[in-house]
């Protein structure tokens, strides 16, 4: 009942004229940057997060939260009737949706991805509420060096067990965990690879990676393929109500694919991508018409995109509970909270109880928002995939500078934003994850910093780490993560 | 035995040098045993020789060709001239946005990007950047409030 009365107070936060307004704005926003192609939700709330000097805690969130839902909504719309997925999360969207809009039918199948994000964005906005509690007070347990042994874990299953290699997973995240490194020492005071440059004795800006990254690095690697085949738009043909049929088949799907999503988003391993995966092939086998998939099944856009949008949801219960961020998203929040002087934690949901439960409030009126935004005035959103290329990188480009430029009127922030984004382009030729270098960003000074006090703690005795019982388990699954795959290869081969 | 990639080479022996330059960086940071048990030092030393291993695994996945980049088609190679121009346009603007300003260097990055794009219409582009930037300028600056410097066009604002 506690956890109700907070929510109501949430709602009442919520539901104030600003806060309504942040919500309806984010959401606007996050449709736009999520039907754009190549744009994404964490470069959006980088360039967005100067806004955290001027604006409330509260009304930034809800502003992030919708941006955060709404890429989602808006995702779906250009792997849809694009073929080019925005995210690795929508995919599978692409997949089959692309497929059902070449056959005509890609009104249904915008309006199963719609309604079914909204089911599961619901869903998982009812498991962030439950569960969150629970796990915080889990969470109060936790010492120094829990900590410590359960950001290796997130370490290792955000690098090396999504993507296509575990080396260069890891590679991405170490290299952002050097980025967060640079700069003075907060502990001792000691500067830290600043070669000598004043500007960098603060730190690298996390909007400066961000936007290096996803902005300057994909702008220069979509120039350079850009000669090779443009994507066609494909018109939406039949109406936007789904037929019985189509009901019958998207419900099952919808609630299947929230029941993956929202679990595994919340496991401090996160990332949409595997609840997508596994709730294609979970629709697959269970489908009356196996046959379709591949042609244009319509489970096979409603599960995935379920799953999608609720492990989105299930993404906030380790960021908002444990201080853990699982996708360069929540990383960049993280780094909102920060510049708040507010550290997410279990004590989070306490000390700031109004910001918290007001932004899971918004998330229910998000959802509700999104689901009006997208299904009345998905023609709208389907014009903006109309922008000329050209005209469009020009523009991200423009807002890439004054994202950087903006935050010091110094060339050496310029200078740094290209050179990230040289790396970033590099990084998408060789197929490196570009989202580890965030997270071990924001996460690497952290988990420095929970070593130290675990260290302290225990008068420098490292064994310390694996004579804790919880702290033990953390650091087995964190190896497991990392050779299971490679002996479970290894065993199955030795069993030919 | 898989083709070689001699960009995958090069960025492995990169990465591997970026490591060194973090180990050795490391080593000139100054110790200050009062203030931490941990110090200053422990963490970047992970890191460095962390840096050091991947990229000798990221040489020998190269090495043995199973490591290549997605579009090393020889039959789609890289635009140069795309590349030329967004290059040239980043310069640009980093080289004279403190002096001509906001507008004009975003103008010229603009349509030169639109250039890298494609786009046949230099002066419709160079029309479209320009109003653009004025109007992101006077959006950031004047309704928000953002410092975004001054310059030739910046000053009569």
């Amino acid at each position: 009942m506690d956890t109700l009365a907070q929510l109501g107070n949430g709602f009442a936060v919520a539901l104030t004229p600003m806060n309504l307004a942040f919500s309806f704005l984010g959401v606007l926003l996050g449709t736009a940057i999520g039907v754009l192609p190549g744009l994404g939700p964490a470069l959006t709330i980088a360039l967005l997060l100067p806004i955290t000097f001027k604006v409330d805690a509260t009304g930034a969130f809800i502003l992030f939260a919708g941006i955060y839902y709404g890429a989602m909504y808006g995702g779906s719309t250009t792997s849809i009737l694009l073929n080019t997925p925005g995210e690795s999360a929508t995919i599978i969207t692409a997949l089959e949706g692309n497929k059902m809009a070449r056959r005509g039918r890609g009104g249904a199948a915008l309006a199963t991805a719609a309604i079914g994000s909204f089911v599961a964005g619901t869903i998982g906005t009812l498991g962030l509420t439950f569960v969150a509690p629970i796990v915080v007070e889990f969470a109060l347990k936790f010492g120094p060096a829990e900590y410590f042994s359960l950001m290796i874990l997130a370490f290792v299953t955000v690098s090396a067990v999504l993507g296509n290699s575990a080396i260069r997973g890891l590679a991405a995240l170490l290299f952002g965990i050097w980025l967060g490194l640079i700069g003075v020492d907060l502990q001792t005071g000691q500067a830290r690879f600043t070669f000598g440059i004043l500007e960098l004795l603060d730190g690298v800006n996390v909007i400066v990676v961000a936007v290096g990254l996803f902005a300057v690095g994909e702008t220069l690697y979509l120039a350079t393929r850009y000669r090779y085949g443009k994507d066609e738009i494909l018109p939406i043909k039949d109406s936007l109500w789904m037929t019985r049929e189509d009901w019958g088949r998207s419900w099952k799907a919808w609630l299947r694919g929230s029941a993956l999503g929202f679990p595994i988003g919340a496991l401090p391993a996160g990332g949409a991508e595997v609840p997508t995966f596994l709730s294609y092939y979970l629709e697959k086998k269970l489908s009356k018409k196996p046959a379709e998939f591949g042609k244009g099944a319509i489970e096979g856009v409603a599960g995935p995109e379920a799953a999608n949008n609720a492990s989105a949801a299930g993404v906030l219960v380790p960021m908002l509970t444990l201080g853990l961020p699982t996708s360069a998203t929540a990383a960049i929040m993280l780094s909102a909270f920060q510049s708040y002087g507010i550290n997410p934690g279990p004590q989070l949901l306490m000390t700031q109880s109004n910001l918290v439960w007001g932004l899971i409030a918004s998330l229910y009126i998000g959802n509700v928002m999104l689901l009006v935004l997208n299904l009345p005035l998905i023609g709208l959103w389907v014009k903006i995939l109309a922008i000329p290329a050209p005209l469009l990188y020009g523009g991200i480009l423009v807002f890439a500078t004054i994202g950087t430029y903006g935050i010091s009127q110094s060339p050496i922030d310029l200078i740094l934003l290209y050179v990230i984004g040289g790396i970033g382009f590099l990084m998408r030729k060789y197929d490196f994850p570009t989202a580890p270098v965030i997270i071990g960003m924001i996460l690497g000074p952290l988990a420095e910093q929970e070593f130290r006090r675990a260290m302290t703690i225990s008068q420098g005795d490292v064994t310390v780490l694996v004579t804790r019982p919880l702290s033990l388990t953390l650091l087995v699954l964190a190896a497991i993560a990392l050779a299971g795959p490679h002996l479970y290869r290894w065993w199955a081969r030795s069993r030919k | 035995m898989q083709e070689r990639s001699s960009g995958a080479i090069a960025v492995a022996i990169g990465f591997v040098l970026v490591g060194v330059v973090v180990g050795y960086e490391t080593s000139q940071i100054a110790d200050t045993p009062l203030y931490a048990k941990v110090g200053p030092k422990v963490f970047p030393s992970f890191v460095a020789g962390g840096l050091i291993l991947l990229g000798l695994a990221l040489l020998w996945d190269a090495w043995s060709g199973r490591w290549k980049a997605e579009d090393d088609d020889e039959s789609r190679p890289i635009d140069w001239s795309a590349l030329g121009w967004l290059g040239f346009g980043l310069l640009f603007n980093v080289a004279l946005i403190g002096t001509v300003g906001f507008i004009l260097a975003s103008t010229v990055l603009f349509a030169s990007v639109a250039r890298a794009f494609g786009s046949t219409k230099p002066a419709r582009d160079i029309a479209i950047a320009f109003v653009f930037a004025a109007i992101v300028y006077i959006g950031f600056a004047k309704l928000l409030g953002i410092n975004m410097g001054t310059g030739l066009i910046e000053r009569f604002l």
